[in-house]
């Protein structure tokens, strides 16, 4: 393949990973914004995802399609749902002091996934996917003067990984209608400002917290879901996304919701093309140094502003 | 001396007679378990001097313990050092890593200090998997028993190896103790319960959280290096998250801000783990457990439950 094809076929995956990514880490962004705290956890969320898809897909039986479905409906409710309750019991007992939650989120971490190291195993588990047709890709090339579309051998993608990038440009776009648009997102807002001045307002902060963990958890277990065709389940396989909701969160300005996805597209995008042309390892070095230096050096962020 | 310090320095001096004792008493098993528990504990109060007394909450501290880890492991396996030198050079790589990472990271404060630090011990552990060459990654390497020998005397041996680690749990005991003491300690006290009140009285709290960050990480790498010498193995897991969460479990569960905490935290967990890694293979599930318990029920930890009803005068 040329460099354009193979540069090409590097954006798509990287904007696979920049969808997933984007997801996940609106997730740990809405959470931080609207709670303060850090949930180191959210790694382990997308691993329940990913393991309860699979678990909900091999109850399901039958075609691949109904099984896809029921688990997409189905597991990021019932991982919402634990986090709402992991909130209640847990967070709200320690008032949400900052430093102590993520304390006690990394206790959370390991009881989940050494629970699912007892009960689900060790092994990686693939989930089928609902449909998987390739889809070859055109590149142009210049011949006598005049541009000719294409199709070079081996520069294709699959249906499921476009439907996914579209998936969650949908579910994106359906998180930005929640925040605007309706009662509840303007109750979040309001916590988000001042805690205290919505309490007294009489907005219930306690359900409002309670709600927004359990939506944060909610979509990095669908983003799980929708991945879980492409990469198997397993139950490592949380450290990832969580180190990079972190880059992506951190870098888009702690909290920011349109930074978090500007972010996501970013890292997804870099991410892609770097390992596809140097080690991942370096990547990571870079990526892990980089979100050391952007909170020592601007703390709110590449794009963030001073006062937030 | 006033009563409360005499009271402090009989029970230390105690408890390190206690430890010198049960070196003669123990079984095979325990005798090596506890020689482990010593070198591991020394760490625990580098790590319990930032977090217990200054405040704040360091997620990666692995990375100092594996300077001293590697410093000296690579010191002696690339460039043939003795083990002296090698020591000497884990404990240097620990200072300078630590003064650099503290400059950085004591930039931000609260949750920002600890994803600081949580990236920079992640980029070090990455580092070390990256130059798989020499540190041989995941699998580490071991250093052979012949070079493991420091002023003539075997270090493998398993009394030798006890009373080596029992002397660096007493070196990092006392400093820890000397430093709680002193004017230095207490400044650091007052940063921990107000830090611009301290600011206010006078003091360059910038140069005491450095001061606390760089001591925290020699006591972390010569427990790292001591590590190496004592057992013998050096491998990048000593580098990953895992071991920037334990001293920290270590510490809250024995009682952050006391200087027996960390001993008494680290022999809790390790057996707590022994126990538990025998039933199943989920043994971290334990150390998640502990965490949340401990946030939620005693923030405290044991010796700050001690102190809080009985000994007041505990350091």
């Amino acid at each position: 393949m040329d460099f354009g094809p193979y540069l090409m076929l590097a954006i798509m995956e990287g904007a696979l990973t920049a969808a997933v990514l984007a997801l996940t880490a609106s997730g740990l962004a809405l959470v931080f914004g609207v709670m303060r705290v850090v949930n180191v956890a959210h790694g382990e969320f997308f691993m329940l995802g990913a393991v309860l898809a699979w678990w909900v897909s091999q109850l399901a039986g039958g075609s691949p399609v109904w099984g896809f479905l029921l688990a997409l409906c189905v597991v990021p409710l019932l991982v919402g749902v634990l986090a709402a309750a992991v909130d209640m019991t847990i967070l709200k007992r320690i008032n949400y002091d900052p430093e102590r939650t993520i304390v006690a989120t990394i206790g959370i971490l390991y009881i989940l996934q050494q629970v699912t190291l007892m009960t689900y195993g060790p092994e990686a588990r693939p989930v089928a996917p609902p449909f998987n047709t390739r889809v070859a890709l055109p590149w142009f090339e210049m011949s006598n003067g005049a541009l000719q579309l294409y199709w070079p051998w081996g520069l294709s993608i699959t249906s499921y990984k476009l439907f996914v990038i579209g998936a969650a440009c949908v579910v994106l776009l359906g998180l930005w209608a929640l925040m605007t648009q309706t009662k509840l997102g303007l109750l979040m807002r309001a916590t988000e400002q001042d805690r205290e001045m919505a309490h007294a307002f009489g907005i219930p902060v306690q359900r409002v917290y309670a709600i927004a963990f359990g939506l944060g958890a909610g979509m990095a277990a669908l983003a799980a879901v929708l991945i879980v065709p492409i990469q198997q389940a397993h139950y490592l396989m949380g450290g990832d996304p969580l180190l990079l909701s972190f880059i992506v969160v951190i870098i888009g300005g702690l909290g920011s919701l349109p930074g978090a996805i500007l972010a996501a597209l970013l890292i997804g995008l870099s991410d892609g093309i770097i390992s596809v042309f140097f080690s991942p390892t370096l990547a990571k070095i870079f990526a892990t140094l980089l979100v050391a230096f952007v909170l020592v050096f601007r703390p709110n962020g590449l794009w963030g502003t001073r006062n937030s | 001396m006033t009563t409360d310090l005499k009271k402090s320095v009989i029970l230390h001096a105690g408890v390190v007679l206690a430890l010198f004792v049960l070196q003669f008493v123990l079984p095979a098993y325990h005798h090596g378990n506890m020689a482990r528990i010593m070198v591991l504990a020394s760490y625990a109060i580098g790590y319990n001097l930032l977090f217990g007394y200054t405040g704040l909450l360091s997620l990666g501290h692995a990375l100092f313990f594996a300077a001293g880890l590697y410093g000296a492991g690579l010191a002696m396996s690339q460039f043939g050092l003795s083990a002296g030198p090698a020591l000497v050079i884990g404990v240097v790589a620990g200072v300078v890593i630590g003064a650099v990472v503290g400059g950085l990271a004591l930039r931000t404060e609260g949750v920002a200090f600890m994803i600081v630090t949580l990236m920079f011990a992640q980029a070090g552990y990455l580092t070390i998997l990256y130059f798989g060459a020499y540190t041989r990654g995941d699998e580490g390497f071991v250093i052979a028993q012949t070079e493991r020998v420091l002023f003539g005397v075997d270090l493998s041996a398993p009394l030798v190896r006890y009373f080596a680690a029992f002397s660096l749990f007493c070196a990092a005991i006392l400093t820890c103790f000397l430093a709680v003491k002193s004017r230095f300690g207490r400044v650091l006290v007052a940063i921990r319960e107000n830090e611009e009140r301290a600011a206010m009285l006078g003091y360059d709290v910038a140069k005491y959280k450095l001061g606390a960050v760089v001591l925290s990480a020699g006591l972390s790498a010569l427990a790292g290096a001591g590590y190496a010498l004592l057992f013998g193995y050096v491998g990048a897991s000593f580098a990953s998250v895992q071991y920037s969460i334990f001293p920290l479990l270590w510490v809250l569960l024995g009682g952050a801000g006391t200087v027996l905490g960390p001993l008494v935290g680290t022999v809790f967990m390790f057996y707590l783990i022994d126990l538990s890694s025998g039933l199943t293979t989920a043994y971290m599930l334990i150390a998640g457990l502990v965490l949340v318990v401990l946030t939620v029920f005693a923030p405290q930890g044991v010796m700050g439950e001690v102190r809080r009803r009985m000994w007041r005068w505990l350091p």
